[in-house]
């Protein structure tokens, strides 16, 4: 009896999560439909979900008219680039917040954190005239140091959570054996918080990747990521609905191929420490 | 003797001498609209011509005016040529963001521009940039369920007739709206529409003192008329349409008539994205017998910023985007249907041309349309559906969200313009105009 009604609980549960599931990915799944529509059929009410002519003309129109393959390859450079940097820095300060607070280590975070409360607009000027008094407009640098500034409150203070879980004895057991600062934290801590890492190394990189409004300003041509390549497809006076949507699919394949496959990862990194 | 190659040879380096002794590569900053789009598949022929190369930026309507103005008052110098409407033309050439186009070649031929299209973009006489194209607003109208209605469309019909043909033409359990209007709140969306019709109605946004006038009954007339006929005679979810939503209502033959952009007019009469488009006919935007018509004036033209270091290159590029040149190489590639309309005479006057349909009635809308004097009261500002002054699209756009409020049925027609005065004065009293 008890197991009858679990079960029917577990197929209840399965068909919501399903469906919340599928609502969320609706949006995503539209669009992606939408790139095989021809202009026509992509503003045709009622519309046809699966039953239309799939054409890939779009695909070949957005391949035709811009470079893809730079616009991605500065999507991977900015992404990885903002990330491998950021993690430079988190890593050291994140151990040292969990393992070695000082009396004003909660102020810091508390700090750091509320950078993230100004609107990014806020502060669009002053880095604008540094870009230009530097030379560094439109080059991957830049992107890399304001991206990874824009993201690093975040990871450090996940970071921060993932250390924080981490029994300090064991850090003192291999002080205890001779290992210096340097090998404490590659060798103990490292592996230990690797899941974490893990997990902060790709909601970064997801971050970066998304990110809309650094990347479309301070880039023209040489360091324009994907975010640039579908504002291209926007059009005020024009239907090019089923342009846009091939664009943007060819924009988020990446990111949503990369996230399929560490779902698993991601998950477990996310709910680390939650449950105590 | 010389070999092929030599003389190959010695002819290119010929012609690069001639084009002057450095190639720029020019960036240029623009949006995506099928004229654009086009231009960018011609740039070839530039480069053909001038030895110049040519990079574009391509970017959402609202991302580019914020990238571009950011750049210019940085004086950062990213775009050589940046596309600009008419709103911003005057404000920027005060500003002496823009570099002037006063010593145009001969060949160019600067007085051919429309005259309205020059006035737009000029400041005290002086062009600061060159109409790519141009459009007014006019009605598109179904012409075999006008016929179905009984009714037939004068060339230059009143609201009163619209709105009457509006109703006769709906057919709700049919889907067939007989009227598609702009409700999407914004200052180049609904409120580009409603300034312009509020100006048939008597309405101005300003009095001479720059006090908000959406107390006024004129002010109250025009949206309750439009709100009372796009509730009987509109589209459902009116409030989100703008120019592409009405764009596609219209091609699917759902609505009976759309007053909108002249630009509008080759869209809806091509065969392979338009489902009426041998049922089309085009009328002048409607008045109230006040001697305004509700028709406005836009040009996407293109502008050099100050902070440029090509200056020269980039005004030859101007001039062979805007010339007469680029008109004819695109429709011999394209057909005159398909060429950048509303910003030379010469283009009406080509027999050709003149076969178009819609050629007759774009022209006299753009022609009917008055930015220096565009009300029946006297107004402080220029612009048909804009007031010409930097805080307007911000102002206007808070506007836009009350109206399309009121649109939507959130609110009436009364409260959307207490608030909008509020708003509007609070604002005009904060920039310093009183």
């Amino acid at each position: 009896m008890a197991r009858e009604v679990s079960r029917r609980r577990k197929t209840v549960v399965t068909i919501i999560a399903w469906a919340i599931g599928l609502l969320i990915f609706f949006p995503i799944l539209w669009t992606i439909l939408t790139s095989f529509k021809t202009e026509a059929e992509a503003i045709a009410d009622p519309p046809s979900l699966f039953f239309f002519d799939w054409t890939l003309e779009n695909y070949e129109v957005v391949g035709e008219r811009s470079n893809y393959g730079k616009f991605l390859w500065n999507s991977v450079i900015l992404a990885v680039g903002s990330t491998i940097f950021g993690l430079m820095i988190a890593i050291p300060s994140a151990w040292s917040m969990a393992f070695q607070p000082g009396k004003r280590t909660k102020d810091v975070m508390m700090w750091m954190l509320s950078t993230k409360m100004m609107p990014a607009v806020g502060v669009l000027f002053p880095i604008y005239i540094l870009a230009r008094n530097t030379g560094l407009f439109d080059t991957h640098i830049l992107l890399i140091v304001v991206l990874m500034l824009m993201n690093l409150p975040i990871i450090i203070w996940m970071l921060y959570t993932y250390f924080k879980e981490i029994p300090v004895d064991i850090l003192e057991a291999a002080r205890m054996d001779g290992a210096s600062l340097k090998s404490e934290i590659i060798y103990v801590l490292t592996p230990m918080a690797l899941p974490g890492i893990a997990s902060t190394m790709l909601l970064n990189i997801i971050l970066a990747w998304n990110e809309a409004f650094w990347t479309l300003n301070l880039t023209t041509i040489n360091a324009a990521p994907l975010t640039a390549f579908i504002a291209s497809y926007s059009s005020p006076e024009g239907l090019f609905y089923a342009k846009l949507s091939a664009a943007s699919t060819m924009a988020i394949a990446p990111i949503l191929i990369m996230g399929w496959f560490s779902q698993k990862q991601l998950v477990r990194g996310l709910t680390f420490g939650a449950v105590k | 003797m010389l070999s092929k190659k030599t003389l190959g040879l010695t002819t290119a380096i010929a012609i690069v001498a001639a084009t002057g002794a450095h190639a720029e590569s020019l960036t240029i900053a623009t949006v995506n609209n099928g004229d654009m789009i086009r231009m960018q598949g011609l740039t070839e022929d530039f480069t053909k011509k001038t030895g110049h190369t040519v990079e574009w930026v391509t970017l959402e309507e609202n991302v580019l005016r914020q990238r571009v103005t950011t750049d210019i008052s940085t004086k950062g110098g990213q775009f050589d040529i940046t596309t600009i409407g008419m709103y911003e033309t005057p404000i920027w050439g005060k500003n002496g963001w823009l570099v002037a186009l006063d010593d145009m070649s001969a060949e160019y031929d600067v007085d051919d521009i429309l005259p309205a299209m020059r006035g737009g973009l000029s400041v005290d006489g002086t062009l600061y940039a060159a109409p790519f194209y141009g459009e007014s607003s006019m009605i598109m109208y179904r012409t075999d369920l006008m016929e179905k209605a009984g009714l037939e469309m004068p060339d230059a019909p009143t609201w009163e007739f619209v709105a009457d043909a509006a109703r006769k033409m709906t057919d709700k359990d049919g889907e067939v709206y007989g009227i598609c209007l702009r409700g999407k709140a914004g200052w180049g969306e609904n409120m580009a529409f409603l300034t312009a019709t509020a100006n048939a109605f008597g309405a101005r946004w300003f009095d001479d003192n720059w006090n908000a006038q959406f107390d006024t009954d004129a002010w109250k007339n025009t949206l309750n008329f439009y709100i009372d006929l796009m509730n009987d005679a509109g589209p459902p979810g009116a409030a989100n349409n703008g120019f592409n939503e009405n764009l596609a209502l219209f091609q699917q033959g759902k609505c009976g008539m759309w007053i909108d952009a002249t630009v509008a007019a080759s869209f809806v009469t091509n065969p392979t994205d338009s489902t009426v488009a041998d049922k089309v006919g085009f009328a002048l935007a409607p008045d109230t017998g006040l001697g305004k018509r509700g028709n406005w004036l836009w040009a996407w033209a293109l502008a050099i910023p100050a902070g440029t270091q090509k200056e020269a290159a980039a005004k030859e590029f101007i001039e062979w985007a805007t010339s007469k040149e680029y008109i004819e190489l695109v429709a011999e590639k394209e057909g005159w249907a398909n060429v950048p309309p509303g910003s030379r005479t010469s283009l009406y006057e080509n027999p050709e041309y003149q076969k178009v349909p819609f050629a007759k009635m774009t022209l006299e809308s753009i022609n009917s349309a008055d930015p220096t004097n565009p009300t029946v009261d006297p107004v402080p500002y220029v612009g048909v559906q804009f007031a010409a002054i930097p805080e307007f699209a911000g102002i206007a756009t808070q506007v836009g969200q009350e109206f399309s409020a009121a649109l939507a049925g959130q609110q009436t027609a009364e409260e959307a313009l207490a608030k909008a005065q509020a708003l509007t004065n609070d604002e005009m009293e904060a920039a310093g105009y009183k």
